[in-house]
């Protein structure tokens, strides 16, 4: 019997000649990531492992990201046990504030994940690395710390749910309404303890960034790793940015996949994911009636540089509704070079906007742009949970970049589709 | 090992935004994480847990982040051991790791109701429902997971083994 690109990865870094669903392994980690919030956790447990020093210095990564630059006091406390540790123990890959970008956008710009790798990260959009053919997955602090002490995790092999995509994505729509419609369709546990593995020649016409977008997501299905096949899109991205030479596996053509289902991506609409939970998607043309206080334009699903031109593109000569506020977030210092370069700042400012350094910040209502009672956002983040920007009785709306545009011009949900572009 | 205490009863999809709020993240005290526990869902809960109380909750519970405080705050408000009908994958690693016990039992999930008297024997997997008489198996761990929890949870099992 076959294996899958996942299962193929698993046994490499498990030392064995294959694995099959369920099967529980250790296997050797290429990369062991943390935050701001989740680091101190584990740096607090690392010295309970009775190791003198990490395994490898070169492949751990921290990245003080979330309540970046530091929010209040506590969160300046976290971030120097942070910095603390990654001196002591000679962190090649630490990033300070000036430097530091959104983890899961960072790590691919930096060229630290390559194609074949296995990364646990505690955070668990950790699986956007899948996008690059990568096992990825989120895991907690412990675990991360164990990942720092010995090199190595603890894996059930996971079943693989396919998604066979194939044609292409119309105008004004991206990944995120493919992603979003996904899990609309499979429910927020619809992939629970499996791989969400993206086939089909629908794949080639995905760019990276898209493909970064819907790996990010696999974990609002309850996945445990989204992947993506290697073709010539991703050996140019890795070359590009200097990533460590490929291991590139291939999904054999009799491997077994617990489920299929085949989207044909022309059929994806703009979609909108209501609250409280990412799998209740409506069409963005539905959202009239709702009203709304703010829009976020960032984070690890969607602050990319493709990102911000999608933004910028609906924004060009307009102007943000009144009593709305809008919130433009570059997920690296290097998009937001890129993004100043290319005038997409002067769009986002003349329109009425406001531009913030690199911070996950709102998206886990840690600051930067909290909710109060009543308040509702459409946001190019991940989640929609009770609470999650801020008051309890706030909500949020999950969309694209284009959707959230439209939507802050509008000062209602609206479809990119129908907004258009200002001519 | 068994537990006992007074239920607490939640629904589907319980995420760990609402078992501690991110905004209480920028500390990693256990006593000041337990005292925010659930407090968006159930404001009366840290109010009213006891040591030894449990908690009954449906599909997916601790999906979304993967903070690990969220287990350390349930357990360090005194939880004793959650019973749901499936746990989110992150949050069923980090339980396993710092030692929080879990059980997945649909059935029981879907019948004890709020208040009732529970009593759970791990090394059998029987939930008891004492306050309709009731009895419940859990589905068991496998052994390397088995292996784990009577280590202690993570740390132990690296030290003895790595």
């Amino acid at each position: 019997m076959g294996m899958t690109i996942t299962e193929k990865i698993l046994a490499h870094a498990a030392g064995l000649q294959e694995v099959h669903p369920g099967q529980l392994i250790m296997a050797d980690l290429d990369m062991v990531l943390g935050n701001d919030i989740t680091s101190p956790v584990a740096i607090k447990e690392f010295p309970k492992f009775g190791k003198n020093h990490v395994f490898d210095k070169d492949k751990i990564a921290l990245v003080p990201d979330h309540f970046t630059p530091n929010k209040d006091i506590k969160a300046a406390e976290q971030c120097a046990c942070v910095r603390a540790f990654a001196k002591s123990e000679s962190i090649t890959n630490y990033f300070e504030v000036g430097r530091v970008g959104i983890e899961h956008a960072l790590l691919p710009e930096k060229g630290l994940v390559t194609a074949g790798d296995t990364v646990i990260g505690a955070d668990s959009h950790t699986c956007t690395y899948g996008a690059l053919g990568a096992f990825s997955t989120g895991v907690g602090s412990t675990d991360m710390a164990a990942g720092m002490a010995i090199g190595k995790a603890w894996f059930k092999v996971p079943a693989s749910i396919r998604f066979r995509l194939s044609g292409k994505l119309r105008e004004h729509v991206s990944g995120k309404d493919l992603i979003l419609s996904i899990i609309g369709m499979i429910g927020v546990d619809g992939a629970l303890y499996r791989t969400m593995e993206f086939t089909g020649e629908g794949v080639h016409s995905l760019s990276m960034d898209d493909r970064f977008t819907i790996a990010n997501m696999a974990i609002e299905a309850g996945a445990k790793n989204g992947i993506f096949p290697v073709d010539e899109k991703t050996l140019e991205y890795l070359k590009e940015h200097g990533a460590k030479e490929p291991k590139i596996f291939y999904s054999d053509e009799d491997a077994e996949y617990e489920r299929t289902i085949d989207i044909d991506l022309s059929s994806i609409k703009p979609t909108v994911s209501y609250p409280h939970l990412p799998e209740n998607t409506h069409d963005a043309k539905e959202g009239h009636d709702i009203k709304i206080d703010q829009v976020v334009i960032g984070s690890c699903t969607n602050g990319r540089l493709s990102d911000l031109e999608a933004a910028a593109r609906i924004l060009k000569g307009r102007r943000i509704a009144d009593g709305v506020r809008c919130i433009v977030i570059p997920a690296t210092q290097k998009i937001w070079l890129e993004a100043m370069h290319e005038g997409l700042f002067d769009i986002f400012v003349e329109a009425g906007c406001v531009v913030s350094t690199p911070t996950c910040g709102p998206c886990l209502g840690g600051y930067m742009g909290i909710l109060s009672e009543g308040e509702r956002c459409v946001s190019t983040t991940n989640r929609n949970f009770v609470g999650r920007m801020g008051h309890v009785k706030s909500e949020v709306y999950l969309a694209s970049p284009e959707t959230a545009a439209a939507s802050a011009v509008m000062g209602y949900i609206a479809d990119p589709e129908e907004v258009g572009y200002e001519s | 090992m068994k537990a006992e205490g007074k239920v607490f009863r939640y629904g589907d999809n319980v995420d760990t935004d609402v078992i501690i709020p991110a905004r209480y993240l920028n500390t990693s005290d256990k006593k000041e994480l337990a005292s925010h526990c659930m407090e968006d869902i159930d404001s009366s809960f840290v109010k009213s847990v006891q040591s030894g109380d449990i908690i009954v909750a449906g599909r997916n519970f601790g999906c979304g982040s993967s903070r690990e405080h969220a287990p350390i705050a349930i357990k360090e408000s005194g939880i004793s051991c959650v019973i749901a009908t499936t746990f989110a994958r992150i949050f069923f690693r980090n339980s396993i790791n710092i030692g929080l016990p879990i059980l997945e039992c649909e059935e029981a999930s879907q019948e004890i109701k709020a208040g009732d008297k529970v009593s759970v024997d791990f090394s059998t997997g029987v939930i008891k429902d004492e306050t309709t008489g009731k009895e419940y198996k859990a589905e068991p761990f496998p052994p390397f997971m088995q292996s784990l929890i009577e280590a202690g949870g993570l740390i132990p099992y690296i030290k003895e083994n790595y």
